[in-house]
């Protein structure tokens, strides 16, 4: 029975909007998958210990180069998209590959990803003349509204098989990298670099493939969430910000199962619209208050996540718990 | 060569005093990573709760200036402990990451609390000290005091550190986390002195940013990120090197201001971090061992 429930809920996803298409549900299924595809990347790297401040900066490269290319140069985001992910890789490289050369790890690493997200929002502020700076950016309408060549769709139905599809695809890529042997090479990495170079792992090498794999899937989050919304700005789509809250649906949901970035950005985007909508203008600053109580609670008490928690109470106990998050200190 | 013109020079000027805000920033981070070991990513919306308190304070309340500083400092310190009590205690022995992350959620928190408590708006003391001029440069007297003050700080603390006991035990403790206890030290009182000393500094600092800029809830995310990357360019826990670290940055801050955007200013000086942490992953002072 277990084998067949992920076709029976993918089978049941997908049908959803044939049956049931309010726009509003619909508006906000689209949000949650396009987050939970964006969430996934960062957990792709962040479940080895590899925590990045900076995928807010991936995001917004993939965001901005898509629209950019759009409204300036006249390319088709089925040209832009690629290039986008390309820059957000590149960007990974020049970033990444000195730091695992250099053994900048744990939260010195951090700290420079952080400082990469800083200089991502300030020169998207900065160019203001080409990217609208802080007031933010509309791709161009193409002509009527929809077009598959423009990638612009005004059906939230199309929006949302899309957005499926490209979830889907990243839990893919998750499982993917769940089975393969750089999944082993990673976890030893993270618990004793030397003796995994010892071994005869690329340490660099490792690092480097796995934190492209996932700043290109960020990239790829940030031109999907454009092309739906039609309206970036550097706080929704870049900056620190959005690198602490993927950060933090990631460990509320549950760092090392594969539904559990997906698990995060459901509840915090469903707390954040109750609230609003329950509680209007009064209830701005409530979401995020209550999302920083859960994540030092979730730290300190749940560090595996809600989901992460929730089988393992299932499974049978005593299982060596991964490295990182989850993990006591060495 | 160089044509040293009088706007250069006002640049040059401004930041070098923008060196002592951020210096005196970096101070109380600094000490508490070197001591506790543990990042408090919460530190500057801690500035934050300790300006609005100088707001409401002085500005609501009428208390005199200098009483309102002292009852700013002393509250701040005390939010310091509570968060080492309450956060930072129960995961000590767990993995730094985790830490950090946890004081990510109570900046979260903190930053909402605020905007529910007192709202998105700007405010600010409605005090406006006098600006000096000299030959036609404008240099604020705000920026001077937060200058001053950042040295006397430094040398406060410098003096507590090395002339007291307590001091002493706080840098025995930085060095050796497990000799130290059994040498008889009472390691939770040393990280409790600690984080009042941190939270301290954060209220001082506090008081001298809010004599320019104006205070709202998410003012800690426009000095946070950049007291971070100095306490890391200087080399965490290396006072000297935070120092160096604040005039370096707060010239590339001022002197890209003064040729293109401040944005561009905060670009070099992001970028220029990132380069050193590969060049000098230890500190800007650091002795390559």
């Amino acid at each position: 029975m277990t084998r067949y429930l992920p076709w029976i809920a993918g089978a049941g996803l997908i049908g959803l909007p044939f049956v049931y298409h309010a726009p509003y549900p619909l508006h906000i299924l689209v949000i949650i998958l396009i987050w939970s595809f964006a969430y996934t990347s960062w957990s792709i790297m962040g479940r080895f210990g590899l925590v990045s401040l900076g995928h807010g900066g991936f995001m917004g490269v993939g965001a901005y180069v898509t629209a950019l290319l759009w409204n300036h140069a006249g390319l088709t985001p089925w040209v832009g998209i690629p290039l986008a992910l390309l820059a957000g890789g590149v960007l990974a490289v020049l970033v990444a590959y000195p730091c695992f050369r250099f053994r900048i790890i744990g939260h010195y690493f951090a700290l420079v990803t952080l400082a990469l997200s800083g200089v991502v929002l300030q020169v998207i502020t900065a160019t203001r003349d080409q990217t609208g700076g802080s007031l933010g950016y509309t791709p161009e309408r193409y002509r009527g509204g929809s077009s598959l060549y423009a990638l612009q769709f005004t059906g939230k139905t199309t929006w949302y098989l899309i957005a499926l599809g490209v979830w889907a695809a990243g839990l893919y890529v998750w499982h993917r990298v769940d089975r393969s042997m750089m999944r082993y090479a990673l976890e030893a990495i993270s618990e004793d670099e030397d003796a995994t170079a010892a071994a005869g792992v690329h340490v660099t090498a490792e690092k480097l493939k796995i934190t492209v794999l996932s700043a290109v899937m960020t990239a790829l989050a940030g031109a999907l969430y454009c092309q739906y919304q039609m309206f970036i700005s550097p706080d929704t789509v870049s900056g620190i910000s959005v690198s602490l809250q993927m950060i933090f649906a990631v460990v509320v949901g549950g760092v090392y199962v594969s539904l559990g970035p997906a698990v995060g950005a459901v509840i915090t985007i469903l707390l954040a619209e109750v609230l609003r909508i329950s509680f209007g203008t009064r209830a701005v600053g409530w979401d995020n208050l209550v999302y920083g109580v859960l994540l030092v609670l979730f730290i300190v008490f749940l560090p595996k996540g809600i989901l992460g928690s929730v089988l393992d109470l299932g499974r049978s106990r005593g299982l060596a718990s991964p490295p990182g998050v989850g993990a006591p200190a060495a | 060569m160089v044509f040293l013109d009088i706007y250069l020079l006002e640049a040059l000027i401004n930041g070098v005093l923008l060196g002592g805000v951020l210096a005196l920033l970096s101070l109380g981070l600094n000490l508490v990573f070197g001591v506790i070991d543990v990042v408090w990513v919460c530190y500057a919306e801690l500035i934050m709760l300790g300006m609005y308190g100088m707001y409401f304070l002085y500005t609501v309340y009428h208390v005199p200036i200098v009483l309102a500083a002292v009852v700013c400092i002393v509250g701040v310190a005390i939010l310091g402990v509570m968060l080492h009590v309450v956060v930072i205690a129960p995961l000590l022995g767990a993995a730094p990451i985790n830490q950090f992350l946890a004081t990510g959620g109570v900046l979260f928190f903190l930053q909402s609390a605020a905007t529910v408590l007192f709202g998105i708006e700007f405010r600010n003391l409605g005090l406006r000290l006098p600006v000096l001029k000299v030959s036609e440069m404008f240099i604020s007297y705000s920026r001077l005091l937060a200058f001053a003050t950042a040295l006397i700080g430094m040398v406060l603390v410098y003096l507590f550190l090395t002339r007291t006991y307590a001091g002493a035990a706080i840098r025995a403790i930085a060095q050796d986390r497990q000799i130290m206890i059994l040498m008889g030290v009472d390691s939770r009182r040393i990280y409790l002195i600690t984080s009042a000393l941190g939270g301290g500094l954060a209220g001082l600092a506090a008081c001298l940013l809010v004599l320019q800029y104006d205070v709202h809830p998410f003012v800690g995310l426009s000095f946070g990120p950049i007291t971070f990357l100095i306490c890391v360019l200087g080399g965490l826990g290396n006072f000297v090197g935070g120092f160096v670290a604040a005039f370096v940055f707060a010239e590339l801050i001022s002197l890209g201001g003064l040729y293109l955007d401040l944005e561009w200013g905060y670009v070099f000086a992001f970028v220029f971090f990132i380069v050193m942490m590969f060049v000098r992953p230890e500190g800007l002072l650091a002795r390559r061992s």
